[in-house]
């Protein structure tokens, strides 16, 4: 009997709604699986995986293993990590991607250590080496001040957590065709040992840095906590999230919900404004692949100008409230 | 209560520059520091220690250096430090880490709780935590900023992307600390002199009696297969001149690209 291999992407839902890492994860996938000629396939523990199907084939699944048990619902470590281990021991596919979101950070590195797998954390490019039959992981190390390639040659599956917003998601239609393939697991086994008591959703648009089209951020350059005041200024004017790199934070000058970076968050905003940021790599990798960045700073070699499409060389006490003041301006 | 604090020795990121030519770490000179995180695990330790009495025993796998991390610990409050450290270690990537870290923690009684620091700041991995949980078979949860003793059980509150969630874990179990749960006390001048004449065990393979395959390089499912310097974007504009000069140019270049 011949199989094909398989590729998959742990399909993460929260209250019946998939993950938008999920659909980025697929895209890219899908590309993985043209090198490799692997069938692209999602893994979906909820408590009634049929009516979230359609979405994953829509962004590339062909088939949609679901995993149905009210255990299931919420996250859970125990639960989730013994269902997907379970799965993954039985069909032995070959790669198994997951996003590095506070559920995947916790299930990749239970289940690698179940099923004796390799696991890279926040890859930013996934390529496949159609010779050796390994997949490419390449992520930034030591504080991300180089890029390293990792490869699993010797065990499978292949596991790596990829941050939300490092591919891009492409929609293929909205009735494309898939498998469901139910798998029954037994959790009656597994004991109870963690229960959730509450969950709490706080928004606040300043910090929404996932959904922003425009981000403003600042830096050690911006000199001292109160100086924020002109970032968020240009941010208001610009209808943007505010952001900050790791010294501002770790300096206590503003929250570290506004931290872009490696041990932040990633971000892909139409514009990022980076001021007076010099360009740590721990901040470009959560950075880089914005559409459009600008970066201010007066230092001229400072390495944020390496990935800027724009820069501008100077003060930016001077340069931010200048910029607001125009687009002010160009309002009226 | 006994708690174990599980701390890596890294070099503080901030400092570490990459030579161009050769594309590896310069790491003379580079400062090793207490990673960040598991101050913030340690502090939590302390501070359950302080409300509920028990010992801080704090225990670092790395290479012999390491013990000055652990001694900088003890100077902060924990009582015991245990080092885990041979050749055959070396190399281990985070799976091979978990295992050896699991049975250096199984050797120790009556733990009730095992903290560490969300992810160490040179790997950013976050994969230790929860591996050393799997293999000492017991409940985990990641990202936690606060925690409560409730009889038998734990309250621990988790951060999320958008929130945060309130757990009830059963003892023993692991947590991986966020930055936002404390902050670490200073060290006090008389546990400063009293880590500097600390023993400081060191438990190696003779002592841990690991299984050899799961161990070291050997025990590593992940290899590096190569290392190279991020790249470079090309086509970039650099403006310079007067502040108002430069944002007239920039907001007609934004326009341009149809991003403003």
């Amino acid at each position: 009997m011949s199989t094909t291999k398989e590729l998959w992407v742990f399909a993460e839902q929260r209250d019946g709604k998939i993950a938008g890492v999920v659909n980025e994860l697929l895209s890219e996938g899908q590309i993985l699986c043209e090198k490799s000629g692997y069938t692209l396939c999602a893994v979906l523990p909820s408590d009634n995986g049929a009516v979230l199907c359609q979405e994953l084939y829509n962004f590339g699944a062909k088939k949609v293993y679901t995993i149905d048990d009210p255990k299931l619902k919420d996250y859970q470590n125990d639960y989730y990590s013994r269902a997907v281990a379970q799965l993954i021991n039985e069909k032995k596919p070959e790669i198994v991607l997951y996003g590095a979101t506070t559920i995947g950070r916790s299930l990749a590195p239970t289940v690698a250590v179940m099923v004796d797998a390799g696991l890279t954390a926040d890859c930013t490019q996934l390529d496949f080496d159609v010779e050796a039959g390994n997949l490419l992981q390449t992520r930034p190390a030591f504080g991300g001040n180089i890029m390293a390639t990792i490869i699993c040659p010797d065990n499978r599956p292949q596991m790596a957590t990829v941050r939300s917003n490092v591919f891009k998601k492409t929609k293929i239609s909205e009735n494309e065709a898939g498998e469901q393939v139910p798998y029954a697991v037994d959790l009656s086994g597994v004991p109870e040992r963690m229960r959730r008591l509450e969950s709490v959703h706080e928004a606040d648009n300043t910090i929404d840095l996932n959904a922003a089209q425009f981000i403003v951020s600042g830096g050690r350059g911006v000199g001292k906590p109160e100086n924020f005041k002109i970032i968020y200024d240009l941010a208001a004017e610009l209808g943007a999230a505010v952001g900050a790199s790791r010294a501002t934070v770790d300096a206590g000058w503003i929250s570290h919900h506004h931290q872009v970076g490696q041990t932040g968050k990633t971000v892909c905003p139409v514009v990022y404004v980076a001021c007076g940021i010099s360009g740590a790599i721990q901040h470009l990798a959560g950075m880089q692949s914005s559409d459009v960045i600008v970066a201010v700073n007066k230092d001229p070699d400072a390495p944020i100008f390496d990935v800027a499409d724009f820069g501008l060389i100077g003060d930016l006490h001077e340069i931010v409230p200048e910029f607001q003041k125009q687009i002010a301006a160009a309002k009226n | 209560m006994n708690i174990v604090v599980c701390i890596k020795q890294v070099p503080d990121s901030d400092k570490v520059t990459i030579d161009r030519e050769t594309n590896r770490l310069n790491r003379a000179g580079v400062p090793s520091i207490i990673n960040p995180f598991d101050e913030n695990a340690l502090e939590m330790a302390l501070q359950l220690k302080d409300a509920h009495g028990g010992k801080v025993t704090v225990i670092s796998m790395g290479p012999p250096q390491a013990e000055e991390a652990l001694r900088t610990a003890l100077s902060h409050g924990a009582d015991d430090a245990i080092l885990i450290s041979d050749r055959k270690f070396g190399g281990a990537d985070t799976w091979a880490t978990s295992y050896t870290i699991s049975l250096a923690i199984k050797k120790l009684e009556n733990v009730d709780l095992v903290l560490f620091g969300k992810q160490a700041i040179d790997g950013d991995t976050a994969q230790v935590g929860p591996g050393v949980a799997h293999f000492l078979d017991i409940p985990t949860l990641t990202y936690a900023k606060a925690i409560e003793v409730t009889g038998d059980t734990y309250k621990v509150t988790k951060v999320t992307e958008d929130g945060y969630e309130v757990w009830d874990i059963d003892k023993p179990c692991a947590l991986t600390v966020v930055k936002e749960a404390n902050q670490l006390r200073m060290p006090s001048l008389k546990k400063k002199m009293a880590a500097k004449k600390a023993e400081i065990p060191c438990w190696g393979f003779d002592e841990l009696q690991p299984d050899e395959e799961k161990i070291g390089l050997a025990g590593s499912p992940t290899k590096v297969s190569k290392v190279f310097a991020p790249p470079v974007k090309l086509n970039k504009e650099i403006l310079s001149g007067e502040p108002a000069e430069m944002v007239t140019e920039l907001i007609k270049k934004l326009k341009e690209r149809n991003v403003l």
